[in-house]
């Protein structure tokens, strides 16, 4: 078998690549870099303590008096005032519960407090996923493969050509269709992306392990079911329609605002991906790069930032993916500053213009086709 | 996995009830909505409130604990492993009960000395306030009164080491067991002696329990060769000594020597930096596979001291080999126990990494 043969089916061989920001960088820029990024690091851990303990708590306390009020207010939920509030009010909490504290507690960010309760291995969210099938695919080869094309399963979550470098295949043409039914049931969309379709294809994953994550989405599945769709409807008597209607809409809700806010973490124009040939022989400092160009923040305020589990600091959740949520909108600046002195890119902008721009590439590359799109050059303060 | 406190003993009727509404919470307990009342009421754990921090000396305070669910009880002498925040971390300690177990408010105490190097004894002896949540874990150790107290007592005590003594003393009071009992107790200063006061009522009450108290800044330390000139009979007593190792050494010595080795009950107390009074080996390399960092202890130091000095976060619990929280695979290497010295360690063994020194180099899977 030959060389070119041997490389995975999904890259096609290549555009002429515009420079990337990494190839411009000496070794030894890369390196101070790394230790620079490290001592940012250091330096946020050691003053970790009671303010951040505090944080996670308000959060978790505000999260259970948003569900406890929604679901009251759903008892009432034939009249039309309640189930709007009531559902608003649940459609934030599954946000909140999702975003903010579950993928966060799930990555370890708040493991250094030491408390059981409040702990990556204990921790289990109001998804599809198992938490455990999803710290392997997302903790580990998602942050640590990121944007290495044929490596990061979560470039394009296997069904979507996202990145030009991908063969086209006709089955393509159909992808902003699903990818509307994906955003509605992006929870599901997880669960099964978890599973590793390319693992069990290729007799990596066994049976028997497929059988047990199968069997604990079903887990998953049959509680939110009781849950949201049997047990508070017939709490609420006649008006058991009303709820599970309710019920119904701050899922869909959570799962739309949830695949706008991930899309937006990798896919925006402005990024960059990666060959395996590039990443191989990283260093530390390299793979801090690679975070940094293959990430993307969205602009915000406090309270969309807090909805966004803070992954509109994606570039500083992708360099510090255990660094407590609540830290990253404090060393942003440092970021940026180290972009700056090093000339590289800091990506970010509003959401209607990454989000546009996230969706502008699906719609293109359902077509064959497509280039990597220009980037934005090195960042520049305002 | 972080540790917990112990589980409560809960009514099976409250048990049902809430795996019943179990359905309306998933994957939340209904404990975690019914603690947004009161943190008391999990059921998952043991936790506990601080009700009076009391100043014993200026060295000393007895934190009093009102248990969220009745007390299971423990017997005199026992220690608890207390869970409690300080400065955003979760921190276990093992502390000396003080309190009888049939105290009739339900309390408990403990009776912790301040060592400042420490994390946890400074904050309860200055910062915590009454109303605080603490995690209470199991009850643990061997030091106790058997369950029909002896006729004939002996106790022999220095410094902190009053503590699990003191739980002895008020059971035995409360219980009418104060028969005959000497005691022995040694304190540097006049100031520093823990229970002074209550000691010293416990003697005029009963006039059965003679305390002979000395002030090793004044007067000479307790040691083996006052025994006779103390205790006449020490040889009969059953006898329950805590203090420092070296008094502890001289003692056994003593009763290995001149009397019966199994009347005599020890503990030994275990300041926070040290772990175990084991052999020491000569320590080696660790490392890390996970992580992918190297330590190094000197062979006093274990293995999760060592990797945190590397700057790694690893997981920890009691850090004296009780709760298994640190445990990690071990993938090549020998080492040593620090509490028993005893050296040992297969591949894919399962260590804990508290009260383990490596003995040469080790590789560990964390």
């Amino acid at each position: 078998m030959s060389a070119t043969q041997a490389e995975r089916p999904t890259t096609a061989p290549s555009f002429e690549e515009q420079s990337s920001p990494l190839a411009l960088l000496t070794p030894e820029q890369i390196e101070e870099l790394g230790r620079e990024l490290d001592a940012v690091h250091d330096e946020v851990f050691a003053d970790l303590g009671d303010r951040d303990s505090r944080y996670i708590r308000s959060t978790i306390k505000l999260h259970r008096h948003l569900v406890l009020a929604a679901r009251a207010m759903l008892l009432g939920s034939r009249y039309k005032p309640l189930w709007l509030a009531g559902t608003a009010s649940l459609s934030l909490a599954k946000i909140l519960e999702n975003m903010e504290i579950g993928h966060n507690v799930m990555h370890g960010q708040w493991d250094w407090m030491n408390d059981p309760d409040i702990n990556s291995q204990s921790w289990d969210w109001d998804t599809a996923s198992p938490a455990e099938a999803w710290r392997h695919s997302h903790n580990y080869e998602h942050h640590t493969f990121t944007n290495i094309r044929g490596k990061d399963r979560d470039l394009g979550y296997e069904i979507m050509r996202i990145d030009p470098h991908q063969r086209w295949h006709p089955i393509y043409l159909f992808q902003p269709l699903y990818n509307l039914l994906l955003m509605g049931f992006f929870e599901w969309g997880v669960a099964v992306h978890d599973l590793n379709g390319d693992a069990i294809r290729s007799g990596e994953k066994s049976k028997r392990q497929v059988v047990k994550e199968l069997k604990a989405i079903g887990v998953k599945a049959r509680r939110q079911i009781i849950k949201d769709y049997i047990a508070f409807p017939l709490l609420s008597r006649r008006g058991f329609k009303s709820t599970l209607t309710a019920n119904f809409t701050a899922n869909i809700v959570r799962n739309v605002w949830a695949h706008s806010i991930i899309f937006c973490g990798h896919f925006p124009d402005q990024t960059y991906t990666f060959s395996e040939e590039e990443a191989s022989k990283e260093t530390r400092g390299g793979w801090y790069v690679r975070q940094l160009l293959g990430s993307a923040n969205i602009d915000g305020g406090p309270l969309f930032h807090l909805l966004a589990g803070n992954l509109s600091f994606q570039i500083e959740h992708h360099l510090f993916p255990d660094m407590p949520s609540s830290r990253y909108t404090e060393i942003a600046p440092r970021v940026r500053d180290i972009c700056r002195r090093y000339g590289l890119p800091y990506n970010t902008g509003p959401l209607h213009r990454q989000l546009g721009t996230v969706h502008r590439t699906i719609l293109r590359l359902a077509f064959p086709g497509g280039r990597p799109r220009p980037k934005p050059g090195p960042y520049r303060p305002a | 996995m972080p540790e917990r406190g112990a589980v409560p003993r809960v009514p099976a009727g409250r048990r049902r009830a809430l795996e019943l509404i179990r359905s309306f919470t998933s994957p939340l307990l209904p404990d975690d909505y019914l603690e947004l009342i009161n943190p008391l009421w999990s059921t998952r754990e043991m936790r506990g409130r601080i009700e009076r921090v009391e100043r014993e000396t200026p060295e000393a305070v007895s934190i009093v604990i009102k248990p969220g669910w009745e007390w299971p009880g423990h017997r005199p002498g026992q220690y608890l492993r207390l869970g409690i925040e300080v400065d955003g971390v979760h921190h276990w300690r093992a502390y000396s009960l003080t309190s009888d177990p049939e105290r009739p408010d339900g309390c408990i105490a403990i009776t912790p000395k301040v060592v400042e190097a420490g994390k946890v004894s400074p904050f309860l002896f200055r910062r915590v306030r009454p109303g605080t949540i603490v995690r209470l874990g199991g009850v643990e150790g061997t030091f106790v009164l058997p369950d029909r107290p002896p006729q004939k007592l002996l106790f022999i005590s220095a410094g902190s080491g009053i503590t699990p003594i003191m739980s002895m003393l008020r059971s035995l009071a409360g219980s009418g067991g104060l028969q005959d009992v000497v005691h022995v107790h040694c304190a540097r200063t006049a100031d520093g002696v823990i229970f002074a006061e209550e000691l010293r009522a416990l003697a005029t009450r009963h006039p059965t329990y003679r305390l002979h108290q000395r002030i090793t800044s004044r007067q000479r330390r307790v040691g083996p060769e006052q025994l006779d000139e103390l205790c006449a009979d020490w040889r009969e007593r059953e006898t329950f000594l805590c203090g420092p190792a070296g008094l502890l050494e001289a003692m056994s010595e003593r009763w290995k020597l001149d009397g019966s080795s199994a009347r005599l009950h020890m503990e030994h107390f275990q300041p926070d930096a040290q772990v175990g009074d084991g052999e020491r080996g000569e320590g080696g390399e660790i490392t890390f596979c996970s992580s992918g960092v190297q330590a190094r202890s000197d062979g006093g130091q274990p293995i999760l001291a060592a990797g945190e000095e590397s700057g790694i976060e690893l997981p920890y619990g009691c850090r004296m080999g009780i709760c298994h929280s640190c445990v990690g695979r071990l993938r090549s290497g020998r080492v040593r126990d620090l509490r028993t010295g005893r050296v040992h360690g297969q591949p894919g063994e399962l260590l804990r990494t508290c009260i383990n020194a490596p003995e040469g180099a080790v590789e560990i899977d964390l």
